[in-house]
């Protein structure tokens, strides 16, 4: 049975489109059919992060309103076989996003695929709320800073109250931390709120912590999701919290383990400056 | 006097940060989590309530209790005897 994740903060720029790009692309590498929508209509960016912004020919809005299948919209990733990405319009706005139409294009792609990863825009607003309408998990992305702690409870209130599950009565949308931007220094140092701190006032459990990394910048700047970073911190990072989520017992052996260096690297020749 | 807070052990920014969410996120909790009808409920019911007695707004209490898996509301007015 598909199941659909929604990658969500409330805050804006804490690494929602990152983590969805690195989570989706972790999810194919361990052999998941994987698609990962943007809802961020008209700020769409899941494209650059993924590398495939020059491929875009239909996109999602298309879609819902008939103008395009769902498979002419969606693109194939170039590294991994089992990975699909089905992008944002650029030019409209959020209104043109319909709950009927976003729930017949998911129920078209549960047909086909085991993992639906939805990257939520910024906000509360209409793209925000179809992004995690039709959830089955939510992985919220906090930073370890006050206003996106306050703004990942909010979010979590709303998932809680808002959600198709949660307006059926149904079991509630498991919930999973993600801490991103972490410096354990600074935590040491008493200047930075720590996974316990964060845990305290959320109370949801937690799937990943990912280290502040210049890989992150670098990924983005190449186009190439982080998780593919075999010797990057952060990289690694997502690769752990992609296991816990899975179960390690279907996680590939391979799959975290620090890797020569990879593919990626040698062609772009980046992510070497590393702290390791 | 604050030109003596220097004698004073420095807090740490993380802790502080800590507190005031804590403050902050237990406010908005029990505020956002009222459903959207409460207030009109709470309207409602006073003034059912003023119709049969001399009561004033002031004088009835409506609050709202979140539990695990279910809420209760409650409703506190003191009856006036007939006879005042």
């Amino acid at each position: 049975m598909a199941h659909v994740i929604v990658v969500t903060s409330g805050k804006g720029g804490v690494g929602k489109t990152t983590t969805s790009a690195a989570i989706s692309t972790g999810l194919a590498l361990c052999g998941f059919k994987t698609v990962v929508i943007d809802f961020d209509v008209g700020l769409r960016n899941l494209d650059l992060i993924m590398g495939c912004e020059r491929r875009v020919v239909y996109d999602f809005i298309n879609v819902i309103n008939k103008e395009a299948t769902v498979k002419q919209a969606l693109i194939k990733d170039k590294r991994c076989d089992q990975l699909f990405i089905l992008p944002a319009s650029q030019t409209r706005d959020k209104d043109a996003l319909t709950t009927e139409g976003v729930k017949e294009i998911i129920d078209e792609l549960k047909q086909e695929f085991d993992y639906i990863v939805c990257d939520s825009p910024a906000g509360i607003e209409k793209g925000a709320m179809m992004a995690m309408y039709f959830a089955d998990s939510a992985i919220i992305v906090t930073n370890p800073e006050v206003s996106s702690v306050r703004d990942s409870d909010r979010i979590l209130g709303i998932l809680n109250s808002k959600s198709h599950r949660a307006t059926l009565g149904q079991d509630s949308i498991k919930e999973h931390l993600l801490i991103t931007r972490y410096s354990e220094a600074r935590v040491k140092k008493g200047e930075m709120l720590s996974v316990q701190d964060i845990q305290d006032i959320l109370a949801i459990p937690l799937l990943g912590i990912i280290p502040e990394s210049q890989d992150v910048l670098s990924a983005s700047n190449a186009g190439v999701p982080v998780t593919l970073f075999d010797e990057s911190e952060a990289g690694m990072a997502y690769r752990r919290a992609i296991a816990k989520f899975i179960g390690e017992d279907k996680t590939p052996e391979s799959f975290l383990k620090k890797q020569k260096r990879g593919l990626f690297k040698r062609m772009f020749g980046i992510g070497e400056e590393t702290a390791r | 006097m604050s030109i003596f807070n220097f004698l004073l052990p420095k807090k740490k920014s993380a802790n502080l940060a800590k507190e005031r969410l804590q403050i902050i996120i237990s406010h908005e909790r029990t505020n956002n989590t009222a459903p959207d009808f409460l207030p009109q409920l709470k309207k409602e019911l006073i003034a059912v309530i003023a119709k049969y007695m001399p009561l004033q707004e002031d004088q009835i209490n409506i609050q709202m209790h979140r539990q695990d898996n279910h809420s209760t509301i409650e409703m506190n007015f003191v009856v006036p005897n007939a006879d005042e």
